[in-house]
């Protein structure tokens, strides 16, 4: 059977948008989405909310979720699915994501055209581990995140250096999330 | 115990919800375009998203593009302020106030520190804001150099490569012509030292306000279909140079009503002899110093 999207599709997609929208003015702080929908597995409940909340018709995306996943937000969200993470406006990536590279990156005159990924990973916790500075940011930001790969920083690293275009980054674990613009400086801490 | 002026503050609590349209007026699919844009308008900071901006029940130049960025991030828990001009009861403030009373309906406040998002046509409150709030600008022009290349592709490609040499030569030809820059409003900014970004018609006084402000900045434009955004703590400097550095202009004089001199000035002719007056522009800010000064001279009599 299918399961649940937002209870209620309006408030609760408003809610989870105002989380993004902070996490994303101030990167490395964590939210929580108060009312997910009930997604099925591996896909989160923060994850899941994000894809409903931005993702539609207009969105191709991409997902390694299994058929499970894909029939869910087909459903829910209407949006077409890509064929490769290239071509997806969403990824949304539960296992090993793809490289942050191999992702749309907009072009010079129009870097917004670039691709947002969202990234599940085990736990996020704030105020330990990465050293984060940049826009949005007062001082330092720190922010712990589990299950990432170990080359992520040096990924992240590249993905800032071609500012003004880049993949941003929404991190999310069980119903918490935070996120990364692509302006963001992140040191290991 | 009631605040100062709180009667007439509350006059519009009675505003009454309609039914019939979606939550905050816009449908669920635009609200999504228009959040997909503003993620990205956050995240490459001055830079203009192009958006597809809804017709709305009031004419464009009147807020349309502030108004669907509003619409698009408020919830059942904010609550608004609107301002014009820094006035809090002009017609444009009062309606788009009402308009979201009625579609939304959210509570409003005149008080900036009770707002959690602030709407405004061409001014920032003096009140400093904090995190948290939201200040969402009308934008009637977000094109900086509209004045200077009126081709939309030639000005994204200046943007792409970061050429503001045009605005350069702009500002040095009113230094040459005038002694000093001759930008009283609208006074472009660079925003994180990478995109040249329009402020909106506010005063170049408050152009400083915006350098590293606590809140997020949101700016929509409805006509020319654009978005772009400031995140808190953003370095947003007023182009310059280092022999003539930008000075924000206020008017030499204090507040006739509340007697203020840090806060931005309107002037307002009396009479037809020459008479005049200066007050604040900002109607919270002002009201709010002539309350705490009315209730210190009552403590003191």
């Amino acid at each position: 059977m299918m399961r649940a999207g937002f209870a209620d599709p309006v408030l609760d997609a408003q809610a989870c948008f105002r989380a993004v929208l902070e996490a994303m003015a101030r990167p490395g702080r964590v939210h929580r989405v108060a009312a997910p929908p009930e997604p099925p597995a591996p896909l989160a409940a923060a994850a899941a909310a994000v894809l409903l909340t931005l993702a539609d018709a207009d969105t191709p995306a991409w997902l390694d979720a299994g058929a499970g996943a894909e029939a869910w937000l087909r459903f829910h969200a209407g949006c077409p699915l890509a064929a490769s993470p290239a071509q997806a406006g969403f990824v949304l990536a539960c296992g090993a994501p793809p490289r942050l590279a191999a992702l749309a990156q907009g072009t010079e005159e129009e870097p917004h055209r670039s691709a947002t990924l969202i990234l599940q990973v085990k736990a996020l916790e704030p105020g330990a581990g990465w050293r984060l500075t940049g826009p949005g940011i007062e001082r330092e930001h720190r922010l712990l995140v589990e299950g990432m790969p170990p080359d992520f920083p040096a990924q992240w690293a590249a993905n800032r250096a071609g500012f003004p275009c880049g993949v941003d980054v929404i991190l999310c674990a069980g119903d918490r999330l935070a996120a990364l613009p692509r302006t963001t400086a992140l040191e290991i801490g | 115990m009631m605040a100062p002026g709180a009667e007439n503050r509350s006059r519009e609590a009675a505003v009454e919800t309609v039914t019939g349209y979606n939550f905050g007026y816009l449908d669920e699919n635009t609200k999504r375009m228009i959040r997909r844009a503003l993620l990205k308008a956050v995240a490459i900071p001055g830079h203009q998203v192009p958006f597809g901006s809804r017709e709305m029940p009031l004419p464009y130049g009147w807020g349309t593009g502030g108004i669907q960025v509003t619409a698009s991030i408020i919830g059942p828990g904010d609550r608004l302020k609107v301002i014009d001009q820094g006035a809090d009861d002009t017609t444009n403030a009062v309606s788009i106030r009402r308009f979201f009373a009625r579609v939304a309906g959210v509570g409003t406040t005149e008080r900036t520190a009770d707002a959690t998002i602030v709407q405004t046509r061409h001014r920032i409150p003096e009140t400093p804001l904090r995190e948290g709030q939201v200040l969402v600008y009308q934008v009637p022009m977000p094109e900086p150099l509209f004045r200077l290349e009126p081709r939309v592709a030639e000005t994204k490609r200046l943007h792409a490569l970061a050429d503001y040499s045009l605005m350069h030569v702009k500002l040095y030809e009113d230094i040459a012509r005038t002694g000093h820059i001759a930008t009283s409003y609208n006074y472009p900014v660079m925003v994180n030292g990478r995109y040249l970004m329009s402020p909106s018609p506010i005063p170049a006084f408050d152009n400083p306000k915006m350098h590293r402000m606590a809140a997020l900045q949101l700016f929509g434009a409805g006509r020319e279909k654009r978005i772009y955004a400031v995140p808190p703590y953003t370095e947003v400097r007023s182009l310059d140079f280092e022999d003539h550095p930008f000075v924000p202009i206020r008017a030499d004089a204090a507040c006739e009503l509340c007697g203020s001199r840090e806060s931005y000035l309107d002037e307002v002719v009396t009479d037809d002899r020459g008479g005049r007056m200066f007050v604040c522009s900002d109607t919270d800010y002002c009201t709010t110093r002539q309350g705490t000064q009315g209730s210190a001279r009552e403590a003191a009599e």
